[in-house]
């Protein structure tokens, strides 16, 4: 999995200097948001359906070991294979056996998270196979060799000119509009011939049924289905926490899910395949059961609930911090809120210490999540550990002696006192301008009110004080 | 009612008007307002950062002072959110006190019901909602309907309020661009209101807001809304 090279205040910094980013980013943050505010306000049981969105998840996670066996039981009887992989180089070592067993020099591909996060594409490649991305948004992507901004809308941080010009020097030569309507035909008329000629089709899951063996594809332009359902051998990687104990929980999901992402009542294409059948589909279904750090997430009893997600990007849209510095600040194919608590969790808190502090605790992304993961508890928890993990010792003797200074009145008042002598050079017309490092991360952009003259406590209890 | 005042670390050193403000609203209501000579900090920021253990011996300070209190009022939805939600975990006790520790708008209109403190106001006022008060301790529109029972003050709303103002503590230093930037934008919507005054709940997003339309040489001003409501 990708590991952030460089911490979240850097990354950060560089992207908030991208002006268009920041245009792109806002207008499409803002539509989505709008969009998924309309039509949860449209549902009088949406608070009901989150609180079971969240209870089968957590059903889930606290029986997965059985629920894992009984899917695997059921994709057998339904003729399917089924591979377990304890981390992303297995898994991409099973896809890469199987394309080579049919002979197959590209393999068409689903949108999936998944596959990003085990860089199943660059895997491939060394193995002379090409994976080629269906989606509009990830062909963008790979055509330009750059990489997934948003869960769902990955090239969110590119406008319809940029891919215009893209397409021109790539797929379609002769393409002169940046009409989205024309774009999207150039892609079509790309990627059917190649759909065609496809022996083998790589998806991943939104959801997997263990009562049943069923897997569910949820997507929105039908190249998925073409995927899934036009050669003749499929392989569908899925993160073990992908299951739902019973089909009959997919209507809480499939509920859920649309009006959360794309701000849509109804999902368009909801792809569901319960193992192979006779002359219709895939001939043979391979399916690969994903850990790649899911159990050491399960071990962690508050850090769990971040595999609750079902990925709807929903906590993107609603972040101030996402909104402004898009996705690739946060150095992982899984950003924002949820980002910021999974991809610690996932590669370690000790490969991206700074994930956890990229954000200003709003709550919004808790309020929008569909199935209530307490994003900001989970960051105050990883907090913690980022704090044990890395050695700060600056902060940490700060930290330290501002806990013992406010743990008595008398010595809180010593330090309002000598904050008050020190800032005193520092006070311009009534405002702090300028401050030494640390602080003046702060006054690069803001003035600070100074600390006052005295304290309320101070100046209300001055009659009670007695020389000690 | 023997209503404890915690003035909280930020107000008591850089806002103790707000604090003062409080104490006169209180007690124009008729009630006995005690001042704990001892009150400090909550330990909100050392739990926000990732200092769990250096914020625990000051949720002990906090309970041995306010721990008798009929009820602890503070001007500061963000710190009482930290009492209410993290005390519980951090102490894993839950204490009386705690449920009894409320933001002043939300003790006067859901802990009283009181939505005229007879305060005058005469300026054109636009309202920031913070998070904290939003989505932590949840109290709605309390502040909204206070300020609209003001004499003379013409409220104004704020475009996408329910935004953040990036200060978010810590975060304000350790994540100073991300931080600037979206104060950037709160600071063109308080702008376009042609508001004089911006208020809010938490004097923490008043340091930040404050210090960012201070920068820009804005004639805004950040005042509490403590301060608008014991106006006279």
């Amino acid at each position: 999995m990708r590991t952030p090279s460089e911490t979240f205040p850097q990354a950060a910094a560089r992207e908030l200097g991208n002006p268009q980013l920041r245009t792109n980013l806002g207008n499409a943050t803002g539509t989505i948001r709008d969009k998924r505010a309309r039509v949860v306000a449209e549902l009088p049981d949406w608070q009901a359906l989150r609180d079971a969105g969240s209870a089968i998840k957590a059903d889930v996670m606290a029986g997965l070991d059985s629920y894992l066996l009984q899917f695997e039981e059921a994709l057998q009887a339904a003729g399917a294979t089924v591979h377990w992989a304890r981390d992303g180089a297995e898994a991409c070592q099973i896809v890469a056996d199987v394309a080579r067993r049919h002979d197959a020099k590209e393999v068409v591909k689903v949108k999936s998270l998944t596959t990003d996060e085990i860089e199943l594409n660059a895997m491939l490649a060394q193995h002379g196979i090409h994976a080629l991305e269906t989606d509009f948004a990830e062909l963008i992507l790979q055509l330009d060799g750059d990489w997934s901004s948003h869960i769902l809308v990955p090239a969110i941080h590119r406008n319809r000119t940029e891919i215009r010009d893209l397409f021109k020097n790539t797929i379609a030569p002769d393409i002169e509009s940046d009409d989205p309507a024309v774009l999207a035909e150039a892609a079509r008329l790309y990627l059917r011939e190649r759909f065609l000629d496809a022996k083998v089709g790589v998806s991943g899951a939104n959801f997997g049924v263990a009562e049943t063996g069923t897997l569910c594809v949820v997507e929105s332009e039908g190249n998925g289905r073409m995927c899934t359902t036009l050669p003749p051998v499929l392989v569908s990687i899925v993160g073990i926490e992908k299951l739902v104990p019973t089909f009959a929980d997919l209507e809480v999901f499939l509920q859920l899910l649309p009006r959360s992402s794309t701000g849509e009542r109804m999902n368009p294409y909801t792809s569901l395949w319960t193992g192979v059948t006779d002359g219709d589909g895939p001939q043979e279904l391979h399916v690969v059961l994903l850990d790649n750090g899911r159990t050491r997430v399960l071990k962690d009893e508050i850090g769990r609930q971040a595999l609750h997600c079902i990925r709807c990007s929903a906590c993107l849209n609603v972040c101030p911090v996402y909104s402004r510095t898009g996705g690739h600040a946060y150095g992982s194919v899984y950003p924002g809120p949820i980002g910021a608590i999974l991809t610690p969790q996932l590669i370690g808190i000790e490969n991206a210490p700074t994930l956890p502090f990229a954000s200003s605790l709003c709550g919004a992304c808790y309020d929008a999540c569909p199935v209530k993961i307490d994003i900001p508890r989970v960051l105050l928890h990883l907090r913690e550990q980022a704090v044990q993990a890395t050695s700060k010792p600056g902060e940490r003797l700060a930290m330290r002696a501002m806990g013992w200074a406010f743990a008595r009145a008398s010595r809180m008042r010593v330090a309002q006192r000598v904050a008050r002598q020190l800032q005193r050079p520092l006070i311009k017309s009534g405002m702090i301008r300028r401050l030494p490092p640390p602080f003046s991360a702060w006054t690069r952009t803001r003035d600070l009110r100074p600390v006052a003259k005295i304290g309320f406590v101070e100046q209300a209890t001055a009659e009670d004080e007695r020389p000690t | 009612m023997r209503i404890g005042l915690f003035a909280t670390c930020v107000a008591d050193t850089m806002f103790p008007d707000a604090a003062r403000a409080t104490a006169t609203i209180l007690e124009r209501l008729g009630h006995e307002v005690v001042v704990p000579r001892e009150q400090t900090c909550c330990g909100q920021m050392h739990m926000n950062s990732g200092y769990r253990r250096e914020a625990l011996p000051l949720a002990e300070h906090f309970l041995a002072t306010f721990g008798g209190f009929d009820a602890v009022v503070a001007p500061s939805s963000s710190c009482v959110g930290a009492i209410r939600e993290l005390y519980p975990q951090l102490l894993r006790i839950g204490h009386p006190v705690l449920e009894r520790t409320m933001e002043l708008s939300e003790f006067l209109v859901h802990g009283l019901g009181v939505e005229d403190v007879g305060a005058s106001y005469p300026h054109r006022v636009t309202y920031h909602p913070t998070c904290h008060s939003l989505r932590v301790t949840r109290i709605g529109d309390a502040p909204l309907r206070l300020l609209r029972n003001v004499k003379g003050l013409e409220l104004v709303e704020l475009p996408d309020a329910t935004e953040c103002c990036g200060f978010g503590g810590t975060f304000s230093i350790k994540n100073a661009d991300t931080s600037s930037a979206i104060l950037a934008d709160k600071c063109s919507a308080i702008e376009s209101t042609g508001a004089d005054v911006c208020t809010a709940v938490d004097g923490s997003c008043l340091l930040q807001i404050g210090g960012g339309l201070s920068r820009r040489g804005d004639r805004v001003q950040a005042i509490h809304i403590a301060e608008i409501l014991a106006s006279r």
